[in-house]
């Protein structure tokens, strides 16, 4: 009670005022001091603008559907574009051009399967470099260490990651990381290109890191801390809370994450452009395949657009990119589909 | 029958299939309070709502009868012009956390881009303040956040936004049920003092505030108008065997 | 028993130095790259690396005036195309979450974020450089406008949703038609959110230069018309980067420091706002 009756609290001076307030009224009268044409004046003018307001809302309302609608043509208009332009090569190459071994516009000779290999190759590499790196963060940041400025610090430093620009990361690459894998190769007793798949690998796994982390830290904090306090009250060690508890649960939303991660490698162009070597042909062996240089389909049309000089050879590269296009966004919707449901449940 | 203020006909609202209000007839005269009560899902802050047209904001929502405000059917008017003469006060105080104490005054003019003379305008926010009982502690502070108030003092300024539009008719959804009793009674008090110049409609889930503040009652229970009548006459002898329960406390 | 607890304890420890390890070695990568990129650059920016167009081959100097002045106009030209139609349609998907046309607008969202940046510029190379015949600033723009787009949209859609629903039920009932509620009270009321939304598009796509390879192009002159090609910062460091010239390199060692800075700037802008407003995106 006597908290209530403190001279400072807000709720007491409020019902003093309020009399006083009252004795105010009182003096000034209740009538308005506008005159009474004024107000009549007034509200004329509101009638008339209220018209006029109404036709502006129902405008403003149909300029928001206008600017959604504008998405779907833009979609669609992306998806019909790379469909049209694809067609001359579709028509002259066939299905077969996905597997063809053969990239040689010179002799009109085109086939995908060097673009396929060498994404896939890239980009799978540095998906499972990467993986362990991202579930730590993920585990670190959701679990071990959730608040304070080293959280903080490490969070907003792997965000960092995916600010820096993709071509600042090729850049980088071509003049440090190339020189050390060029060593390194040479010691292996492969061909020391420096470029190449691999080093393109180990660049694109550290741009992707960012992905899978941030999305795994978001839903390791989501996971209820009752089912943790059951799994500590019968005697559970935090390793094995996390092993049984946490990551079992968490166990689709982090494979979304790295759908996420897997879906910026595949599209990613200027550091893999800067570094894989810009080979179309394949080499015999795997380990040639993996420590020399190669192309992927982001690659080859960031290289070879401007360059084509016929439709055949443009229309080839454009399918390429209507493949890219396909596989990421499918692989991007199935990852949103499974954060959408995990967040949901 | 000319100073009926608000008059509903047959009134039928919806939520989807949900029938929510359902045939309500129900005739206000001018400079009334009016009470509405009932059990909560009851229908009365949907028919509150339909009263200034805020029920078709919500996707889904449909209404269907006659509401007039004096001679005009409601439905048949602008809703923006509807709002002009029908304020509104909500159940938690919303200032605008944007706009100055003396900004959210004049919130209904700035907003809807009337321009006037900046001295009508200080009128208008003193003359507001003051009818809301809040002049006399926010006159040194008008240029402060409306959001620095505590809860009751917030509500009054909604209270004094509703009244800077000079509407006819204040509709209030359950004002204070999200305030400390020192907060509620000094609302209660203003009612008082608002009844001379507006016509009230309040809806309460509080019994005792309907019986302390109005002078007609309204009961709805499951989206019917049981019962309407001076709210003495309500509270001393129901006519109604519901209403009868519902006073006494034999459901809520 | 008490053997095995011990055993179960120190697994337990070990793990958590793993992770510890694994977490805060990831951050090495790009302390080097960022001390790199600051070390070659940070010596080459000066009055006259910021005021000149590249220099010959072979000539000592030279800066990237042009690509300074073109990224401004490409970046600036994308943010008026982008921001207007980014906001409208993220009030749109948080006004109306539930209707047909939210659904595959939000759809579509998705599929741009996705949509690999060279995809972009190979779609605005067909709509707008062969229509025109000529590499442009233009096309340029439109190719990062379309990479701003969702990130626009949805962070003004998620600031909208967090304001309460009593904001707009206190404007509407004043009697201020729905395009003023929105424009005054619910635009003002989220505008930190959907600022750090639009700064973060920006420092998204100011680096971008895949999609600007067959759109904007290049130029080695200073160019301020947008029907022309036009130099941006990040294609002068992919042109010069792979020059085999060491004064281009050199070039482009600068350029990259002033990109690298504007973009951490963006971030830096963006984290303090979410901070002092205490935003989510």
């Amino acid at each position: 009670m006597s908290l209530l009756n403190h001279p400072s609290d807000p709720k007491v001076k409020e019902t003093a005022t309020v009399n006083q307030n009252k004795a105010i009224m009182k003096q000034n009268g209740s009538e308005s001091s506008i005159d009474k044409e004024q107000v009549t004046r007034m509200k004329n003018k509101r009638l008339d603008l209220s018209y006029s307001q109404l036709k502006w809302e129902t405008i403003f309302r149909r300029l928001l559907m206008i600017m959604s609608i504008i998405l779907l043509v833009l979609v669609v208009g992306i998806l019909i574009t790379l469909i049209w332009q694809s067609m001359p090569s579709i028509k002259a190459l066939g299905i077969k051009f996905l597997w063809g071994k053969i990239w040689d516009p010179v002799q009109n000779i085109y086939g995908a399967y060097p673009f396929l290999i060498g994404t896939l190759l890239t980009s799978f590499t540095a998906l499972i470099i990467s993986i362990p790196f991202s579930y730590a963060v993920a585990i670190y940041l959701g679990e071990y260490n959730t608040k304070g400025w080293l959280s903080d610090l490490l969070k907003n430093t792997i965000e960092l990651i995916a600010a820096v620009p993709s071509i600042i990361y090729g850049f980088w690459g071509l003049f440090v990381l190339v020189p050390i894998i060029r060593t390194f190769e040479a010691k292996i007793g492969v061909a020391p290109y420096g470029i190449g798949i691999f080093t393109s690998s180990l660049i694109l796994a550290v741009m992707i890191i960012p992905y899978a982390a941030s999305l795994g830290t978001s839903l390791i904090r989501m996971v209820p801390s009752p089912l943790k306090e059951g799994a500590y009250a019968l005697g559970a060690t935090r390793f094995e809370v996390i092993r049984s508890v946490i990551l079992p649960f968490t166990r689709t939303g982090l494979f979304a994450g790295v759908l996420l991660s897997l879906g910026r490698a595949l599209g990613e162009t200027m550091a893999v452009t800067m570094l894989i070597g810009n080979t179309s042909a394949v080499a015999n062996s795997l380990k040639a395949v993996f420590f020399g240089p190669g192309n992927t389909m982001a690659s080859v049309i960031a290289n070879e657009f401007t360059e084509a000089d016929h439709t055949v050879y443009l229309s080839a590269l454009i399918e390429l990119g209507l493949v890219l296009f396909f596989v990421t966004v499918v692989i991007n919707l199935i990852g949103k589909r499974i954060i959408t449901k995990f967040t949901n449940n | 029958m000319e100073n009926t203020v608000v008059s509903a006909s047959k009134f039928n609202a919806w939520f989807g299939d949900n029938h929510v209000v359902k045939d309500v007839s129900i005739g206000i005269k001018k400079n009334q309070v009016v009470a509405v009560m009932g059990p909560s899902g009851c229908g009365k802050t949907t028919f509150l709502r339909c009263i200034n047209r805020m029920h078709e904001l919500i996707p889904g929502a449909t209404a269907k009868g006659s509401l007039k405000l004096y001679n005009d059917d409601v439905y048949n008017m602008n809703p923006i012009y509807v709002r002009y003469k029908i304020g509104m006060v909500f159940q938690r105080p919303n200032p605008f956390p944007n706009l100055s104490i003396y900004d959210n005054v004049i919130a209904g003019y700035k907003l809807n881009g009337l321009k006037m003379k900046k001295a009508d305008l200080n009128n208008i926010v003193e003359k507001s303040l003051t009818s809301a009982a809040l002049w006399g502690e926010v006159k040194d502070s008008l240029h402060k956040k409306g959001t620095f108030l505590s809860g009751g003092q917030q509500q009054r300024l909604c209270i004094a936004r509703a009244i800077a539009m000079e509407p006819e008719v204040i509709l209030f959804d359950e004002p204070t049920s999200a305030l400390d009793p020192i907060s509620t009674s000094s609302i209660e008090a203003l009612f008082h003092e608002l009844k001379a110049n507006y016509t009230l409609i309040i809806v309460t889930h509080n019994m005792q505030q309907a019986a302390r503040v109005s002078d007609k009652t309204a009961f709805f229970y499951l989206g019917e108008l049981v019962e309407f009548d001076d709210t003495k006459q309500m509270f001393t002898a129901p006519k109604d065997s519901r209403t009868q329960n519902y006073i006494t406390g034999r459901f809520s | 028993m008490d053997a095995r607890i011990g055993i179960r304890n120190t697994k337990s420890i070990l793990f958590k130095g793993v992770i510890v390890f694994l977490a805060f070695i990831i951050t090495i990568p790009l302390i080097i790259v960022l001390l790199y990129i600051i070390k070659q650059g940070v010596l080459q920016v000066n009055w006259h690396f910021l005021t000149n167009v590249p220099a010959a081959v072979g000539e000592a100097g030279g800066g990237i005036s042009n690509a300074l002045v073109g990224t401004a106009i490409i970046v600036g030209i994308s943010s008026l195309i982008a921001i207007p139609v980014g906001i409208l349609a993220g009030i749109y998907l948080s006004e109306n979450p539930y209707t047909k046309l939210a659904y595959y607008a939000g759809l579509c969202v998705d599929i741009l974020q996705g949509v690999p940046s060279i995809v972009v510029g190979i779609v605005v190379y067909f709509w707008v450089v062969k229509p025109l015949g000529t590499f442009s600033a233009l096309s340029g723009s439109i190719a990062l406008a379309i990479m701003m787009l969702p990130i626009v949209i949805r962070s003004t859609e998620q600031t909208l949703r967090l304001l309460p629903d009593s904001l707009k039920e206190a404007a509407l009932s004043l009697g201020v038609p729905y395009h003023r509620v929105i424009l005054k009270v619910i635009i003002p009321c989220g505008f930190a959110g959907i600022l750090s939304g639009i700064m973060l598009s920006i420092a998204r796509i100011i680096g971008e230069t895949a999609p600007l390879l067959f759109t904007a192009f290049g130029n080695p002159f200073l160019s301020t018309s947008i029907t022309k090609p036009m130099e941006s910062l990040p294609h002068i460091i992919f042109t010069y980067a792979t020059s085999p010239y060491d004064d281009w390199h050199n070039l482009a060692w600068g350029a990259s420091f002033i990109l690298l800075m504007f973009v951490l700037l963006l971030n830096i802008f963006t984290k303090l706002i979410t901070r002092k407003w205490k935003i989510q995106l």
